[in-house]
């Protein structure tokens, strides 16, 4: 069946299967910024904006997305850039392979809170994990580019 | 030193954040072949009789593959030194099926739902055998679960397959039992840890192609890309000419991609179809059917005379390897070899035990690598010594733990499978890593307990750890290095960076040596065809090897340019330095810019090019430090524990680079902290794993992560690259030790089997209260 999805600003309609998850259609698009490593929406890497907010594209059915935007970091390429380099600056990317999914979500938690705290951040990204980086050179540089203090 | 000790930004770290294609799965060709693998239901069995012709004929299908049409070599996939240590006991498909997850069949297809469908339609008649489940009957089972006759070790090991036993290793020095007779003070405990997974965030992945002169190019998300190599060309019986292997980005290893998983799927499609062929894991097949931490039971005894001096340690091991032997010796060996220098001043040491075969899935090479079991049961018990001695555990470790300057005798007689080499370590802070992680944790204050409200009580513990800086006499790495037109650098490494950022602290090491900056280094890595020789990322190895390889090949092209330098000056070589951006004669007369004169070397004037190639292979193993601190809160009504705070004080001598060293620590806490608290692996009745996705097998959050509190001590380890050892593994070290200490201080139960759960705390709460 077709859908339409408005992928980064730019419309398509796609054909897909009914049983089909975002995950696989955006990668088959050719969006490989998108990674998965669970399947089973516990782990935040397949994180995909649909109208601003993060959802798990591997557990997502396509047909649900129909007519809905969805952000991937190849359409926002100037945040990812700037929130990235906070990142490596800290050394806080190993693999990288959780980079692309946490990025996004943190992004959608700028939109969405005001002035977080360590703890408001702690748990805004409590789904996204990270096994390679015991997750505080990723609070340090979230910290530093949200400029929260304590 | 202007490029190391500095925290220079990964190289590949913007692109890797930002989603560039990198990893093995962006790389594929879109028109690959779908790999997909029929796993045994059985723990143990027979295939009586396995029909694909319906399979084959669906369309779409391109190729089945059974242990009737793959060649019929055996070999171990470990993925280690060659001869390895592991024993030759698995075949690419065989007609023994040995775990849940056992690689039956493997078919591929034009799309994935293809090669799904295609796989339900392939027929298998198994015979059932009687599975060996319990490790601790294993030995002399009446089911054998490797009767194959071809299965070999490749030198002796104690490998008996005929009783289940993978490998056997005893050894000791001093008179144990005499030794312990007359302490004053003796102490045994047993301990048992689980079969942890690593879940790097990529699943094992390989893809495979038959390139333009008909050589099979296996891409995959490998440690070992030269070790990889060698063991397909032994499987498929090719010969090494014939094979390239690539490793490009990696989505995290910790050990679980030492091995080859896949890798010999893909190849055969490759080469049987013409077309390229990609096998990417399931989660669940990570789980179910890669590896994990080999689950040991260890028995340890301790003994000291009335000053608290320790007089002996007896450690005695029964570890699981599961279905095969990978790294069945050498991780059980490091659960002495790796810890009982600790305390180097015991005059008797007993180390010995078993590695026994079972029908659960293999373990095999995991961040820590025995050092991590080892650590937990010897210093677990440690504390429980101090306890009895009458000392603070911390001031007790101090007494009896090895200094710089000193050696011990374990050093020689354990290798990794071997004999191991006799050193002194050079540089061992960690009596400063133990005081000034006193200081940063609140020891004082804290110790042992402190009552939080009506149900909650804190407490503090410690642990000490040490590893190694690769396998000495064996593991070897290499680099080579070429001057460009414009005066900048290649550097070219066999080394594998994993995640851990390998290419850009080389570089730092490159570019120190030869005096330039870090941007003037462009890193090439990982590819058998264009890189020299590694062993690869394993052994916390490539700081210490690769980067003393590094070293030695920028000194030689400082010397290179220097000499060239001088050919154009006309003057003799001693007469010029290279200063990182000009040649010069040292009266000042003659300079010329680096870029200029690699530019001439190209184009117009005595023209060569300039590269060099250096290896290294160390004779000793200088171990990194670290002391560790955990404060735990446990809640007396649930049983629930809390860490609170995880405080590192780490020797890895220089860092070259501190944040990315840092970063090193602190996931490898995390790891060992979820191996202590959070990750349980639970088996069917059958054997099949039930906790084999991420919502049953629990990893570390960033919410169950308070606070880690990480430092250097000032080291420099003089056999190293300017000082630096590795700092890979240490950081997962301690955790089980430190954590379960801390609970016995708060609340006076000893943990002796990993995880730790709320039911478990209550229960032994309960019987305490009895
Ligand atoms: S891959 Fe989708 S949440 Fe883990
Ligand atoms: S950096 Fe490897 S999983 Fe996060």
């Amino acid at each position: 069946m077709k859908i339409n999805l408005k992928i980064n600003n730019i419309n398509r309609d796609i054909d897909v299967e009914p049983g089909e998850v975002l995950y696989d259609v955006l990668r088959r698009c050719g969006f490989t910024s998108i990674k998965k490593a669970c399947g089973t929406s516990s782990c935040g890497v397949c994180t995909v904006l649909l109208d601003g907010m993060p959802v798990p594209s591997c557990s997502y059915l396509a047909v649900k997305a129909d007519g809905h935007n969805i952000t991937t970091i190849e359409g926002i390429k100037e945040e990812a850039d700037r929130i990235g380099k906070f990142m490596v600056e800290e050394g806080a990317v190993q693999c990288g392979f959780c980079s692309p999914g946490f990025l996004l979500t943190v992004i959608a938690m700028e939109r969405e809170i005001e002035n977080p705290d360590s703890q408001g951040i702690k748990n805004y990204l409590a789904g996204n994990l990270c096994r390679c980086s015991g997750y505080e050179g990723q609070l340090r540089a979230v910290k530093k580019y949200m400029g929260v203090s304590e | 030193m202007k490029e190391v000790n500095k925290s220079v930004p990964k190289k590949d770290g913007m692109g890797l954040t930002v989603g560039k294609p990198a990893y093995t799965e962006d790389l594929a060709p879109q028109n690959a072949l779908t790999v997909k693998v029929l796993r045994s239901p059985y723990p143990f069995a027979r295939i009586k009789n396995i029909d694909t012709e319906k399979a084959e004929k669906l369309k779409g299908v391109k190729c089945v593959l059974t242990y009737k049409n793959v060649p019929r070599n055996i070999v171990t996939r470990a993925g280690q030194g060659y001869p390895e240590p592991s024993p030759h006991d698995k075949f690419i498909l065989d007609e023994y099926v040995r775990y849940i997850g056992d690689e039956v069949a493997a078919v591929a297809a034009e799309d994935e739902v293809t090669a799904v469908e295609a796989l339900k339609l392939i027929e298998v008649e198994y015979e059932k055998l009687e599975p060996v489940l319990d490790f601790e009957r294993a030995e002399g089972h009446p089911s054998i679960i490797h009767p194959e006759k071809e299965a070999h070790e490749m030198f002796p090991t104690g490998f008996n397959p005929s009783k289940n036993i993978a490998a056997e290793y005893h050894m000791s020095f001093g008179d144990l039992d005499k030794t312990l007779k007359k302490c004053d003070y003796v102490v045994s405990e047993r301990y048992y840890t689980q079969a942890q997974n690593h879940t790097a965030m990529e699943t094992h992945s390989s893809f495979a192609y038959v390139d333009i002169n008909g050589r099979l190019n296996i891409v995959s998300s490998t440690q070992t890309p030269f070790h990889a190599r060698r063991i397909v060309g032994e499987a498929l019986g090719l010969p090494l000419d014939k094979i390239r292997v690539i490793k490009p980005r990696i989505g995290g290893g910790y050990g679980g991609k030492q091995a080859l998983h896949g890798e010999f799927l893909v190849a055969l499609v490759a080469l049987r179809t013409g077309r390229s062929a990609k096998l990417i894991y399931t989660r669940e097949e990570v789980f179910e059917a890669t590896y994990t931490r080999h689950p040991m039971r260890i028995d340890v005894t301790i003994g000291a005379d009335k000053d608290g001096n320790i007089k002996a340690i007896d450690m005695e091991i029964l570890s699981n390897t599961g279905a095969y032997a990978e790294h069945a010796l050498t991780v059980f060996m490091v659960a002495g070899s790796k810890t009982l220098p600790l305390y180097n001043k015991a005059e008797a040491v007993r180390f010995g035990g078993k590695v026994v075969y079972t029908n659960h899935t293999p373990a095999g090479a995991f961040r820590g690598y025995g050092a991590v079991q080892g650590n937990f049961a010897l210093e677990a018990t440690i504390d429980k010594l101090a306890l009895a001695v009458g000392k603070d555990p911390v001031e007790f470790r101090v007494q009896n733990m090895i200094k710089e300057g000193e050696t011990s005798p374990v050093f020689k007689i354990m290798g990794e499978g071997t004999e191991g080499v006799d050193m002194t370590v050079d540089s061992c802070k960690l009596e400063y890593c133990v005081k000034r992680g006193m200081e940063l944790c609140g020891w004082k204050d804290k110790y042992p307990r402190k009552q939080i409200g009506k149900n909650k009580v804190r407490g503090i513990g410690s642990a000490i750890a040490m590893q190694g800086s690769g396998i000495p006499c064996i593991d070897m790495g290499s680099a080579v290095i070429k001057l460009n037109d414009g005066g900048f650098f290649n550097l070219m490494v066999g080394a594998t960076d994993i995640g851990t950022g390998s290419d850009t602290i080389l570089a730092q090491i490159a570019a120190e040596a030869l005096g330039v900056s870090t941007d003037k280094v462009v890193v090439y890595s990982s590819d058998t065809d264009l890189t020299p020789f590694d062993c690869g990322a394993y052994a916390s190895s490539t700081t210490y090897v690769s980067g003393n390889a590094v070293y030695r090949a920028g000194r030689k092209m400082k010397g290179l340019i220097e000499k060239a330098g001088a050919e154009r000056f006309g003057v003799s070589k001693d007469e010029v330095e290279f200063d990182g951006e000009f040649i010069r004669t040292k009266d000042g007369r003659n300079s010329v810019s680096l870029s200029q004169l690699s530019t001439e070397l190209y184009y117009s004037n005595k023209q060569k090019q300039l590269m060099v190639c250096e290896s290294f292979c160390g004779e000793v193993s200088p171990p990194p430090f670290l002391a560790g601190f955990a404060e735990v809160e446990v809640d007396l009504e649930t049983g629930k524990v809390d860490l609170i705070d995880y405080t590192a004080v780490v020797d890895c001598g220089t860092p070259i680079n501190p944040n990315l060293a840092r970063i090193q620590i602190e996931g490898g806490l995390v790891q060992g902290i979820g191996m202590t608290m959070f990750e349980g692996v639970k088996y069917g009745e059958n054997g099949k794993l039930l906790t084999n996705n991420f919502l049953q097998y629990r990893i570390p959050s960033r919410k169950d992560i308070n606070k880690l509190t990480v430092e250097f001590a000032e080291s420099y380890e003089p056999s190293g690259p300017f000082g630096a050892k590795s700092v890979g593994e240490i950081g997962t070290d301690t955790p089980p030790a430190a954590i379960t200490n801390a609970i016995y201080n708060a609340i006076g139960v000893r943990v002796t089997k990993l995880p730790v759960t709320p039911e478990y705390i209550l229960m032994e709460l309960k019987k305490k209260m009895k």
